[in-house]
C-alpha cells in the first residue's frame, strides 16, 4: 500500500477511534465535575459525586450480588457443561446426537425472549427475589457445550487411553487430561459468560423486588430513573462509572483472550 | 456392545442429564408453556384462566400498539444490522491494516462500548440527548450559532431527540450501533486474519488494485463470518430492550416501542399473561423465520476457501 | 441418675427461653414506599419508622424503597402473585380497583369499628376519601395526597407588567398572561416560556384537571366506564394543544414531568402546572419570589386529587394485620400528617392538622401551603378504573399523540375511548 494512503488511513482511524470514545470520556468528565451544570466541565474536579452515590444507594451490595451471580453461574456452567460435553464428544449412547441438538437450541433462543414463561416457572419454584432465582436458568449453556465438544474432540485419544492404563476413572481423566488441554476454550467461555451475566438486566429486573438481591445493572437503572425532580447527572455519571469499571478493566487486561474467545465462536462454519 | 456398551450408554445419559434437565426446564418447556398459556384469557379480570382459543391472537391483530412495535422492531433490526455490520467491517479493515502499535488501541476504543452494560450505555446517551445542555445539543449549538450569527439566520433551536416521534428511532439506532459495532468488528478481524496471504500475493502479482482485491478475494472469503454476524445481530436486535426501560419507556406514544418491551409491559405492568404469552409466541416465530431466511439466502452465496 | 433431672431442667429452661423469645420478638412488618433509594425522603421515612418502633417495641416496621408509584405497584403485585405480599404499601389511591381484582387488599371497616374512635374517618378531607372507598367499603387511608396547583414566578410577573398578586383566574387570563410572560431573544428563539404543562409521567392527571374545569368528570364511580371522547374533554385537550401551537406559550412537543420543575426553578418558564408535592422542593431551590394559586377555571375551578394511600394486604396473618393497623393509625394521625406535609409539600390529610400547631403557624408564615388545601373544595376523585395501569398507558399514549401532532384531539380521544371500552367491558357485571 502506498505510503500516502497509509498515512491517510492512520489519520482516519485515529479520528474515528477518538470519536468512538467521546461518549465514555464525557461521562467520566461529568462524574468528576463538581458544578451542577455539567455543560461546563472546566470547573473543579473531585470525587464528591462518587461519595454521594455510595451513601445514597447500596452499590457495595449490588457489586457483591453481581459477583455472586457471575461466579455462581460460571461455576455451575463449567460443571454441567464439562460433563455433558464429554458425554457427547466421547461416549456412544442411544439418542446422543438428538440430545446434542436439543442442547444447541439454547443458543438460538435467548432467555430474555422467554421472560414470561420462565418468570412463571421461577415463581412456582418460589425462587423470586433471590440470587438463585436469577442464576438458575443459566446453569447450563448450549454455547459452552458446543465449544467444549469441539475442543474435546480435537484432543487425541492417546492421552485418554494412557490415563486409562494408569487406572484413571472418569473424574481423573477429566481433571488430568481434558481440562488442562482445553484451557483456551474455558478461558474463552468464561469471559463470554462473565460479560453476559454481569451485563444482564431485564431478567434480574423482573425477578428481584428488593435491594438486597439486586445486581449492579438493576441498581444503576433504579438509581438513574429515580429522580422525581430532574436527573442529577453528576451522580448518575458516577454510578455509571462504578458499574462499568470492572468489565472495562477486565477487558483492558485480557484483551487478547477476548479476541481469542471470539475466534473460537466464529469457528462455526 | 453388551455390558460395556450398556454401561457407557448409562454413563452418557447420566452425564448429560443435568444440562439436559436445565435446558429442558428453561428453554424447551417454556416454548410449550407459552404456547398453551396464549390460548387462555389470564388477566386481572379473571380469577381462573379461561380457555379462549385464538382470542389473544385475534386481539393482537387488532392491537395498534402491537403493529407499531412490530414495525419499529423490523425497522430497528434492518437499520442496526446493516449499519453495524458495515461499520464493523470498515473498522476491521482499518484495524487490520493499521500500524502494529496502533492496532490494540483502536481495538480497545471500538470494542469498549460492547463491554459495558446496555443500561450504562443508555444512561450515557440519555445524557447526550438531553435538550439544551446535553453533549449533542451543546456541540451543535456551539457550531451553528456563530455561523448563523454571521449569516443572519436564527440561532440553534434546542432539539428534542428522544421526545419527538420522528427523531426517537434514529437516536436509539445511533446509540445501539455505537455499542454493538465493535463486537462484530472482532469477528470480522478474526475472519480477515484467517484469509491465506497467498491469495493476496497472487492477486498482486496479477496487478489487481485494492478494490478488486476486496471484491474478489476478501469479501467472498468473509462470507461465512458475515453470515454468522448477521444471525447474531438479528437476534440481538430483537432481544435488546434494556435501553427502552431507561430512555423512553417505549414512547412517545409507542414511537420507540419494541416487541419484547411490549411483552414486558403486558406481562408485568398490565398482568395480562395470556396476551403476553401470545406475544412471546409471535416473537419466537418471527425470529425463527428470520434465521431460516438468512440461512437459506446466504448459504448459496458463500464461497468456502476449502 | 443425676442426668435425668439435669436434662429435665435443661428442657424446661429451653422451652421457657424459647417462649420468652417468641414473645419478645417483635412482629416485623414491611412497608413498600414509592420513592427511590437514597433520596432525601428516605431519611424522613426511616425516621418515622424508627419513632414508631420505639413507641411500640412489639412491632418493627421497615421501609422498602421501590422507586416510582408504578414501580411500587409492580413490586407489590409481583409479591402478591408470588404468594408473599408486603404487609403495607403506599400506592396510588387510584389503583384500588386493580388491587381489588387481585383480592389483594384488606378491608378496613372492621378495624375502624373496633377502635370506636369517633370522627377518625370524618376528620379526613372528603375529597381525599373518594378514592378510598369502593362497593360501600373502606379499603385504604389517605397518606400523601395532593392536587395540581399553578406555580408562578412573581418576579417575572412584575417584569412583564402584571400584578404579581393577581395570578390568572381563568383560561383566557392564563393564555393572555402567558403571552406577556413569553420572552424571545432577537432571533426569535424563546428564552422563557409562559407556561409549562407536563405531557409525560402523569399527563392523564393534567388532562383530567382541564376536563374538570370544563365541567366533566371522566370516569364513573364504579371504575367501569370512562368519558374521554365527550365534547367537553375534546375542548379541554384542544385548549391545551392551542397553548402550544396557537398561542405558542408552551414548548413544542413533549414536556417532561421531571423537567418542568427544573425549568421553573431555573427561570425557563414563568408558570407551571405541577403537584403540590413539589412545593417544598421548589421553595428550597427557587431564588426568586414565587406564588401558588388554584388552577385557572373555565366553567369552574377544578383539580383531581392525587397521591398515595396506605393499603394493608389481605394475605398476611391476623397478628400482622393487627400490628399493621396500629402503624396505619400512627402514620395518618393528625400530628404525623402535619409533619409530613411540612417536610414535603403534600396536603395534610386531616382537618384537625390545620387547626393545631405546628401546621397552623407554618401556613400563616408560608401561605402557599394552604392553596392546595383550599382548592379541595373544588377537587374530585382522580381517574381510577379496573386494569388501571393499562388504561393509564392508553390515555397517556393518546394524549402524547395529540400534543405531538400525530393525531387530532378528536381522533386521539376516540381511539383512547374505544380501546378502554374494550378492556373495561370485561369487568362489567
Amino acid at each position: 500500500m502506498k505510503n500516502g494512503n497509509k498515512v491517510f488511513l492512520t489519520i482516519v482511524s485515529c479520528a474515528i477511534g477518538l470519536l468512538w470514545v467521546v461518549p465514555y470520556v464525557w461521562i467520566i468528565v461529568t462524574s468528576v465535575a463538581l458544578r451542577p451544570d455539567a455543560a461546563h466541565p472546566f470547573a473543579r474536579l473531585g470525587i464528591d459525586h462518587f461519595s454521594d452515590v455510595l451513601s445514597q444507594a447500596p452499590f457495595g451490595i449490588y457489586f457483591l450480588n453481581s459477583l455472586v451471580i457471575v461466579a455462581g453461574v460460571l461455576f455451575l456452567q463449567c460443571v454441567t457443561t464439562t460433563l455433558a460435553a464429554y458425554a457427547v464428544a466421547r461416549l456412544k449412547f442411544w439418542g446422543r446426537d438428538f440430545v446434542f441438538l436439543l442442547l444447541l437450541c439454547q443458543i438460538a433462543i435467548p432467555n430474555d425472549i422467554l421472560l414470561v414463561p420462565n418468570y412463571l416457572t421461577v415463581s412456582k419454584l418460589r425462587l423470586t427475589n433471590s440470587l438463585l432465582g436469577i442464576m438458575v436458568p443459566f446453569f447450563a449453556s448450549g454455547f459452552g457445550i458446543f465449544l467444549l465438544r469441539q475442543t474435546f474432540k480435537s484432543i487425541p485419544r492417546d492421552f485418554e487411553e494412557a490415563a486409562e492404563i494408569d487406572g484413571a476413572g472418569l473424574l481423573r481423566k477429566l481433571a488430568y487430561v481434558y481440562l488442562p488441554m482445553s484451557k483456551p476454550a474455558y478461558a474463552a467461555f468464561g469471559l463470554a459468560s462473565v460479560c453476559a451475566h454481569w451485563n444482564d438486566f431485564l431478567w434480574p429486573l423482573i425477578v428481584t423486588n428488593s435491594d438486597r438481591v439486586r445486581p449492579m445493572t438493576v441498581g444503576l437503572a433504579m438509581f438513574a430513573t429515580s429522580f422525581e425532580t430532574g436527573a442529577r447527572w453528576g451522580d448518575v455519571a458516577a454510578a455509571t462509572i462504578l458499574v462499568t469499571l470492572p468489565l472495562v478493566l477486565l477487558f483492558a487486561v485480557f484483551q487478547k483472550r477476548f479476541v481469542e474467545s471470539l475466534s473460537f465462536s466464529s469457528g462455526i462454519k | 456392545m453388551t455390558r460395556r456398551g450398556a454401561r457407557e450408554g448409562l454413563l452418557g445419559w447420566a452425564l448429560v442429564f443435568p444440562a439436559l434437565a436445565l435446558v429442558g426446564l428453561f428453554t424447551l418447556w417454556p416454548l410449550v408453556q407459552a404456547g398453551i398459556s396464549s390460548l387462555y384469557r389470564n388477566d386481572l379480570s379473571t380469577t381462573v384462566p379461561q380457555f379462549i382459543g385464538f382470542g389473544n391472537y385475534k386481539a393482537l391483530l387488532g392491537d395498534r400498539v402491537f403493529w407499531k412495535a412490530l414495525c419499529n422492531n423490523l425497522v430497528f433490526a434492518l437499520a442496526t444490522v446493516v449499519l453495524s455490520m458495515a461499520i464493523a467491517l470498515c473498522f476491521a479493515l482499518l484495524a487490520h491494516h493499521a500500524r502494529s502499535g496502533l492496532k490494540p488501541s483502536l481495538q480497545l476504543a471500538w470494542f469498549l462500548p460492547t463491554v459495558i452494560p446496555m443500561v450504562a450505555a443508555a444512561n450515557i446517551w440519555l445524557f447526550i440527548y438531553t435538550p439544551s445542555y446535553g453533549l449533542l445539543d451543546g456541540t451543535l449549538k456551539a457550531i451553528v450559532d456563530p455561523v448563523a450569527g454571521l449569516v443572519g439566520l436564527p440561532g440553534y433551536k434546542d432539539g428534542n431527540w428522544l421526545g419527538n416521534p420522528t427523531s426517537v428511532m434514529p437516536s436509539l439506532i445511533a446509540m445501539y450501533v455505537w455499542k454493538e459495532a465493535g463486537y462484530f468488528m472482532l469477528f470480522f478481524l478474526v475472519g480477515l486474519e484467517r484469509i491465506d496471504r497467498q491469495y493476496y500475493e497472487a492477486a498482486r502479482l496479477d496487478g489487481a488494485g485494492n478494490w478488486t482485491v476486496f471484491r474478489r478475494i476478501t469479501a467472498p472469503l468473509l462470507m461465512p463470518t458475515a453470515l454468522f454476524v448477521l444471525i447474531i445481530s438479528c437476534t440481538t436486535a430483537f432481544k435488546t430492550v434494556d435501553h427502552l426501560v431507561i430512555m423512553t419507556q417505549g414512547g412517545p406514544d409507542n414511537a420507540s416501542n419494541l416487541l419484547l418491551y411490549y411483552t414486558y409491559q403486558t406481562a408485568f405492568s398490565f398482568w395480562d399473561i395470556g396476551k403476553a404469552s401470545a406475544l412471546t409466541v409471535c416473537l419466537l416465530a418471527l425470529l425463527s423465520v428470520l434465521i431460516a431466511l438468512n440461512l437459506r439466502y446466504f448459504d448459496r452465496r458463500i464461497h468456502y476457501s476449502d | 441418675m443425676k442426668l435425668k433431672p439435669a436434662l429435665a431442667l435443661f428442657a424446661c429452661a429451653s422451652l421457657g427461653l424459647g417462649a420468652a423469645m417468641a414473645q419478645a420478638k417483635p412482629v416485623e412488618l414491611s412497608l413498600f414506599f414509592p420513592v427511590s433509594v437514597g433520596g432525601p425522603i428516605t431519611t424522613i421515612v426511616d425516621g418515622l419508622c424508627t419513632d414508631f418502633n420505639k413507641e411500640n417495641p412489639d412491632i418493627k416496621v421497615s421501609a422498602v424503597y421501590c422507586g416510582s408509584y408504578a414501580d411500587t405497584m409492580v413490586k407489590a403485585q409481583t409479591g402478591i402473585k408470588g404468594g408473599n405480599p408486603p404487609d403495607l404499601a403506599i400506592i396510588q389511591a387510584t389503583e384500588l380497583y386493580t388491587l381489588l381484582d387481585m383480592n389483594a387488599v384488606q378491608g378496613l371497616d372492621q378495624f375502624v369499628v373496633k377502635d370506636k374512635e369517633k370522627g377518625f374517618i370524618d376528620d379526613f378531607y372528603p375529597a381525599f376519601m373518594e378514592n378510598c372507598r369502593a362497593e360501600g367499603k373502606l379499603w385504604s387511608l389517605p397518606f400523601q395526597r395532593s392536587t395540581i396547583v399553578l406555580y408562578y414566578n412573581k418576579d417575572m410577573f412584575k417584569k412583564a407588567g402584571l400584578d404579581s398578586n393577581r395570578p390568572p383566574k381563568n383560561w383566557k387570563e392564563l393564555a393572555d398572561d402567558a403571552k406577556k410572560l413569553t420572552v424571545k431573544d432577537s432571533s426569535g428563539v424563546v428564552n422563557t416560556w409562559g407556561i409549562e404543562i407536563p405531557s409525560t409521567g402523569f399527563q392523564y392527571w393534567m388532562f383530567q384537571a382541564l376536563c374538570l374545569q370544563n365541567g366533566l368528570q371522566i370516569m364513573n364511580d364504579e371504575g367501569t366506564e370512562v368519558y374521554f371522547d365527550k365534547p367537553a374533554a375534546v375542548e379541554a385537550l384542544q385548549y391545551w394543544l392551542d397553548l402550544e401551537k396557537v398561542q405558542k406559550v408552551m414548548p413544542d412537543g413533549i414536556v417532561e414531568w421531571a423537567t418542568a420543575p427544573t425549568d421553573f426553578i431555573q427561570g425557563k418558564t414563568a408558570m407551571m402546572f405541577h403537584t403540590t408535592g413539589n412545593l417544598t422542593n421548589v421553595r428550597k431551590s427557587a431564588t426568586f419570589d414565587f406564588g401558588v394559586a388554584f388552577l385557572p377555571a373555565d366553567k369552574s375551578y377544578g383539580s383531581p386529587t392525587g397521591g398515595g394511600n396506605i393499603y394493608m394486604f389481605s394475605g398476611i396473618s391476623n397478628e400482622h394485620k393487627a400490628a399493621a393497623w396500629r402503624f396505619m393509625r400512627y402514620l395518618t394521625s393528625a400530628a404525623k400528617a402535619s409533619e409530613w406535609s411540612m417536610k414535603t409539600g403534600f396536603v395534610a390529610t386531616r382537618k384537625s392538622s390545620f387547626e393545631a400547631e405546628p401546621l397552623k403557624s407554618y401556613v400563616v408564615g408560608f401561605p402557599q401551603a394552604a392553596v392546595a388545601r383550599d382548592q379541595l373544595k373544588y377537587a374530585k376523585a382522580e381517574l381510577s378504573t379496573h386494569s388501571n395501569s393499562q388504561i393509564y398507558q392508553i390515555i397517556n399514549d393518546d394524549l402524547q399523540a395529540a400534543l405531538a401532532g400525530t393525531k387530532t384531539p378528536i381522533q386521539a380521544l376516540s381511539d383512547a375511548q374505544s380501546q378502554t371500552d374494550e378492556i373495561l367491558g370485561r369487568f362489567k357485571k
